[in-house]
């Protein structure tokens, strides 16, 4: 097999000197970490490689030398570099060389058999950008993402292990040649030492902050499972309600940013931080939609403009079940039964009216603080409107069971969808009847299908991966599904040169692998599903269902 | 070295396939389709907004010209960025792997490696498309830990669909790649 030496960019133009790094066998490629400099002392280079060792698991070896002629040929350089065969020996030894005035290099690989006479070998440089190889992780295809970094003994594939040892390698590189060490290495970190300010400042405030807020969400969540709330009915209201759902769930995302223990994997890391960007995006736009809310005297225009909607709503309605009690469109229908479910429902309008004359002179105030309850994020704002319609179109929800059960009766019966199609189209010629109808029906879908809408779009918020996402557009490089080559220019007689280069994740895949766990009400209530139970009249049950509780 | 030839696909359309060797366990061939003709383009914009002024002369709302200018540009832009493939590239090396590149009118370039202990075998077969029976060059996958079954079947110049002869011509260098690569690695 032809000998592949993977190469650092940022070596390329160091001072000669000798190469440490791991040897494959299996795949015949060396991996090239770093390059000792001039002047060193033997010992003392076993003695950093052995720690390495230690610390990291990795094999690192010295390879081979490094030669880069700046100036004019050196004879007694190559004398040297030769003679250090002898001391560090590694079976194949590499030699690289750069001359000054060509790009192209000349390397040499010499095994050296048991008898004693060395055989060369091709060798084929393939250049890789360590800082972006070690910040990488792969996504192969078939294996998950959460086994990658923790296995040490298993890894499957060239590739992976190459990512695997250059990551694994991190104890290395903390010593440059700028160091007052014993030992002078050049890698990635030469290019100058990268840190930040800011990173390192919030790494340390991490620690206290994440202590405080874990004892504060646990006194929450102590506060929440007392049995005070297990008296009967607010169990019942509490699994009914969307708006107690989302709390719930932002309490235990929370719990789990701000858990103490640090992540094991990078699949844990990533799940961290798209909950707390997601957090965050969703209460600044809270308190966007809150302060826009509380300019200009909105909620007192909306307090104000509930009543008098209510009313009409419920003047139609009445209108609608008079005309249905009579003899609607010239149709003879059963006229006990007609009768007992007219003032059923009239009687349901009735109580509902009542109600909502009750509650208007402290609309406003409980509208305004329900609006202050945007703050704790956009889902929160979005689940308690959605609880509002539910709790005002109640009435109309029961019309809807009684209705839809009645029809779906019908339907399975006579399989006649046709007739309710009929009886619209038939209404068309009947003016003062037609709103009617059209604004129930109208009503009815168009309240169904909101809700249906609102917890659609709170799903869809709370499981999007934005992090990740944010991080594929950024810095694409961190998510690898793969590598790519690229040949370098060639000369006859030179070895061939390769540039390897990170091949990113396409978004769909991003999305697949991060998305977050999601409510229970999600894998029932997919678009198509909506649409088809509205047209077969199936029941759609806007709040969770007690059997679709997921933990 | 670097050659250039002309073959044509399935349809009858020219396509040029250059071939350049690196060495002898690297290999590089590309693929170029014709690029976007301006006859079908002007075409196809003629037909939309012929279109859409028979719908405004029937509506008298304006917004449908400009909505359908801006279907037309929305659409010309994703189709040179999503559909169009000017190139298809297959570049072997020796112990490594195989590498497919395709390149899309607008610049956007998609590369898929797969390591050469993945791949079983470079095969031509023979497949039912529409009306006509056609070949495909294709890559065999194996599962490294079950070396005697194929796991998948990876074809290559999906979108070019060159004749029988190109075809040939780029199984034969495969095969003289793989051969040696298949020589080489028994040995220590």
């Amino acid at each position: 097999m032809v000998l592949k030496a993977f190469f650092p960019t940022c070596c390329a133009s160091a001072d000669s000197g000798l190469l440490v790094g791991r040897w494959v066998p299996e795949q015949s490629s060396a991996v090239i970490l770093a390059v000792v400099h001039f002047p060193f002392i033997p010992i003392q280079v076993k003695e950093l490689l052995a720690q390495v060792h230690k610390a990291s698991q990795v094999q690192v070896a010295v390879l081979g030398t490094w030669c880069h002629r700046q100036q004019e040929p050196e004879e007694s350089l190559g004398h040297f570099l030769e003679g250090l065969g002898a001391i560090f020996s590694h079976d194949p030894w590499l030699q690289l060389c750069r001359e000054k005035g060509t790009r192209f290099w000349s390397c040499k690989a010499t095994y050296h058999q048991l008898q004693g006479t060395p055989t060369e070998d091709q060798v084929m440089l393939i250049f890789y950008d360590q800082r972006k190889l070690l910040l990488s992780w792969l996504h192969p295809p078939a294996a998950l993402p959460d086994c990658q970094a923790g296995d040490s003994a298993a890894s499957t594939g060239g590739l992976a292990d190459i990512f695997d040892t250059v990551a694994r390698s991190e104890v290395l590189f903390r010593n440059d040649q700028f160091d007052e060490g014993p030992v002078r290495l050049s890698h990635w970190q030469s290019e100058g030492m990268e840190a930040s300010i800011l990173v390192e400042l919030a790494k340390q405030a991490s620690g206290p902050i994440c202590l405080l807020m874990t004892s504060l969400l646990s006194l929450l969540s102590a506060a929440s499972a007392c049995r005070l709330w297990k008296l009967w009915p607010l169990p019942f209201i509490r699994s009914k309600l969307s708006t107690c759902e989302q709390l719930q769930h932002r309490l235990k995302h929370l719990s789990f940013i701000f858990s103490t223990e640090k992540a094991q994997s990078p699949m844990q890391l990533m799940r961290k931080a798209n909950m707390l960007v997601s957090v965050i995006l969703d209460v600044a736009l809270g308190l966007l939609l809150l302060s826009w809310l509380h300019s200009n005297n909105r909620i007192g225009q909306l307090a104000n403009a509930l009543v008098p909607v209510a009313d009409y709503v419920a003047e139609e309605l009445q209108h609608l079940l008079q005309w249905l009690m009579g003899a609607p469109a010239g149709l003879k229908m059963n006229r006990a039964l007609d009768q007992v479910l007219g003032r059923f429902f009239l009687y349901h309008i009735h109580l509902w009216i009542s109600y909502i004359h009750l509650m208007s002179p402290f609309i406003e105030h409980i509208l305004w603080h329900v609006g202050l309850s945007a703050c704790l994020g956009l889902t929160v704002a979005l689940s308690i409107l959605s609880d509002i319609i539910a709790l005002l179109t109640f009435h109309i929800y029961c019309f809807y069971v009684y209705g839809a059960r009645l029809y779906c009766l019908k339907i399975y019966g006579l399989s006649s969808l046709w007739r309710l199609f009929r009886g619209k189209k038939w209404n068309v010629l009947r003016q003062r009847v037609d709103s009617c109808s059209y604004d129930l029906d109208q009503l009815r879908l168009l309240v169904i299908t909101v809700q249906g809408i609102i917890h659609l779009l709170v799903d869809f918020i709370n499981s999007l991966p934005l992090y990740s996402l944010g991080l594929r557009l950024c810095r694409p490089y961190r998510l690898a599904a793969g590598v790519k080559f690229r040949v370098l220019e060639q000369e006859k007689g030179r070895p061939l040169r390769l540039l390897m280069q990170i091949n990113p994740l396409h978004y769909s895949h991003v999305v697949h692998t991060y998305r977050l766990s999601s409510c229970g009400c999600h894998p029932k209530h997919s678009w198509g599903s909506l649409c088809r139970k509205l047209f077969f009249g199936e029941l759609i049950y806007p709040w969770r269902q007690r059997e679709d509780k997921q933990d | 070295m670097e050659e250039e030839k002309s073959f044509s696909d399935i349809c009858g359309g020219r396509l040029a396939l250059r071939r350049r060797y690196y060495s002898p366990y690297c290999c590089e061939f590309g693929l170029s389709s014709p690029r976007l003709s301006l006859r079908s383009l002007t075409a196809v914009t003629c037909a939309v907004w012929l279109a859409a002024y028979g719908l405004f002369t029937l509506c008298e709302n304006s917004m449908i010209l400009s909505a359908a200018i801006f279907i037309t540009i929305i659409g010309l832009l994703g189709y040179l960025h999503f559909v169009k493939i000017d190139q298809e590239t297959l570049l072997i090396i020796d112990s490594l792997g195989i590498q497919m590149t395709s390149s899309y009118a607008s610049g956007k370039e998609s590369t898929t490696f797969i390591e050469m202990d993945k791949v079983k075998d470079v095969i031509i077969n023979e497949a039912i498309y529409m009306q006509k029976v056609i070949y495909y060059l294709c890559i065999l996958l194996k599962d490294p830990g079950k070396p005697h079954e194929i796991s998948r079947v990876v074809p290559v110049f999906q979108s070019a669909k060159p004749r029988l002869d190109c075809l040939i011509e780029v199984y034969r260098s495969c095969q003289e790649i793989l051969a040696h690569q298949k020589a080489t690695s028994t040995s220590p």
